[in-house]
């Protein structure tokens, strides 16, 4: 079967600075994919390039077959691939349901409307319904700016995946998370994306996170991909925790011993 | 609220008509160049809700006054609403133009090119000797429905025609900001990198509302021509694109009937701070203006929303 999405040799160079080499990433419909890697691996390289934000040095991107390179993110968004951010990109000055009803009324298919208000019944009915599914409903009328963290990371995210998609790309949906609630929140993250049916890839450090969401895992380091398999291979291999495993521990004792 | 602001601008509008044969003449006028002010300024509005501020709306300003002009003068037009459309239409062209380049430019940037069009405008017009020069020159008096009435009478009807569009603007341009594309402002100015990854063009937003504020300022500028009957380069001149970002702050974006608000309060200021004080009255306004930013600084529509809260 065709995957839904497949890059192949995909490279990213600034100068004289490999961002990314030779990539080769199949995944197939409704598969959740973890990348691990440390810091400047090439992880959001790969989605940058993936959605279009990034125009590739070397290399074709692929979704569902149709060859969607060098698209803007607006047209990869409009076939049906959607990222979260590592930093919440969201409409501060905004209420979380204003976001949420812009999300909506983006991602809808029947264009803007010039007079017809915003806040109709559907889109309403739509978005409050988005929000229940993360579990932010409470905070539905609260200017995002002011909420936590971990709430503006699951709009963020909720944002994302609003309406059909094929694909997700959650890069680091638990960054600036406190560690007690990283599961939580990728508990409610996950059941949404598992209820959405679109395929899923998400960036994240914490291991005891890979290993309990992703059956698959992809190891980058330094912009190349050093392994890739099932999650127990992946996290057990040799090289990939000298490189990878070994950086994230060393990562994690700097941060306790702060 | 959005009925109570649509509401406000119907209630507003037909009490200001009714009044009008009965008001003095002052007020008539001042509330008409009000009117047409604030239709420059709610352009203003419009893309400022998209974080963009345009130091060059005396651009469409100037067109639209002399559309207006040249118009009555040249082309044996003098019907005041196909002047006043001659005008739209040739503002809106422009803008479509300049709106290509202007899309992809943001804060400093976008002000100082805005600028720099009405200048090149202000240049050209005060280099022509046909179109006065930088005296100007004075418009045809214009017609309404192919009767041109008497010099007293006239002045009514432009008042009406100015309460009538103004309020008609306002009515739509509410419902406009609560829309889809509305939002699609804010959303510009919250975040362009969320707007694009929601697939939709930033740029085509901005775009859509650059061509929105150029109608008005347009239609803005061809009211005050027909109130003054006079046309001058310096509605393109800098300082006036600089008023009309002044009103706007004085009224805050959060409602575009403070727009409206401003507008009349800007022109009542100037009037009385220019009779007692000639020589000063733009430090009137420079006083108003920084006490509006230290106190106020959503503008004063922020009080009422605060009484509301």
């Amino acid at each position: 079967m065709t995957p839904v999405l497949e890059t192949r040799g995909l490279s990213k160079s600034f100068g004289a600075v490999t961002a990314a080499a030779d990539l080769n990433v199949r995944i197939a419909d409704g598969e959740v994919v973890g990348v691990i890697g440390a810091n400047g691996a090439g992880k959001t390289t790969f989605i940058n390039m993936v959605t279009g934000y990034l125009r590739p040095s070397a290399g074709e991107i692929r979704l569902h077959g149709d060859d969607i390179t060098g698209l803007p993110p607006r047209r990869v968004v409009r076939r049906g691939v959607r990222r979260s951010f590592q930093v919440s990109q969201l409409f501060g000055e905004l209420t979380a349901l204003e976001n949420m009803l812009i999300a909506v009324s983006m991602l809808g298919n029947e264009g803007l409307t010039w007079l017809k208000p915003l806040a109709t019944e559907r889109f309403v009915r739509e978005a409050t319904g988005q929000l229940e599914r993360f579990a932010i409903a409470e905070h539905v009328h609260a200017a995002v700016a002011t909420l936590p963290q971990g709430v503006r990371k699951l709009l963020d995210i909720a944002m994302s995946t609003v309406g059909a998609a094929k694909l997700l790309l959650l890069d680091e949906p638990t960054s600036g998370v406190a560690v007690d609630e990283k599961l939580g929140l990728m508990n409610t993250v996950m059941g949404a994306v598992r209820a959405h049916g679109a395929a899923c890839l998400f960036v994240e450090h914490d291991m005891e996170v890979v290993e309990r969401y992703a059956p698959r895992v992809i190891a980058f380091y330094d912009g190349r991909i050093l392994a890739d398999g099932p999650a127990a291979a992946v996290l057990a291999d040799a090289e990939v925790r000298k490189h990878v495993i070994g950086a994230e521990l060393h990562r994690r004792g700097l941060r306790e011993r702060c | 609220m959005a009925d109570r602001t649509t509401l406000g601008f119907i209630v507003a509008a037909v009490a200001l008509a009714a009044a009008g044969p009965f008001l003095p003449k002052w007020l008539a006028y001042l509330i008409a160049v009000s009117a047409a002010l604030a239709l420059v300024v709610s352009g203003v509005v419009v893309l400022m809700r998209a974080g963009l501020v345009s130091f060059g709306q005396g651009l469409y300003f100037c067109l639209g006054g002399y559309a207006i002009g040249i118009g009555g003068r040249y082309l044996g037009l003098t019907d005041a609403i196909g002047l006043l459309g001659l005008g739209v239409v040739v503002s809106v062209a422009v803008a479509a133009v300049l709106g290509l380049l202007l899309a992809r430019y943001r804060e400093i940037f976008f002000a100082m090119f805005t600028m720099a069009f009405s200048m090149i405008l202000y240049g050209l017009i005060s280099k022509s000797q046909a179109l006065g020069s930088t005296d100007g020159f004075n418009i045809a008096p214009a017609t309404l429905a192919g009767v041109r009435p008497a010099a007293e009478a006239a002045q009514l009807w432009i008042y009406w025609l100015c309460v009538a569009l103004a309020a008609a603007c306002g009515a739509v341009l509410n419902l406009y900001l609560r829309s889809g594309l509305g939002y699609g402002g804010d959303a510009v100015r919250g975040n362009e990198i969320r707007v694009e990854y929601l697939g939709v063009s930033a740029h085509r937003l901005v775009y859509v509302k650059y061509l929105i504020a150029a109608a008005l300022g347009s239609l803005g500028g061809g009211l005050t021509a027909l109130i003054s009957g006079h046309v001058g380069p310096d509605m393109a001149y800098w300082t006036t694109s600089g008023e009309f970002v002044f009103v706007a702050l004085l009224g805050g974006t959060s409602n575009i009937a403070a727009a409206y608000l401003a507008a009349f309060l800007f022109e009542l200021i100037k009037t009385y701070a220019f009779e007692y004080a000639p020589y000063t009255w733009q430090m009137a306004l420079g006083i108003v203006l920084l006490v509006i930013i230290l106190f106020l600084p959503s503008g004063l529509w922020s009080l009422a929303a605060r009484r509301r809260a």
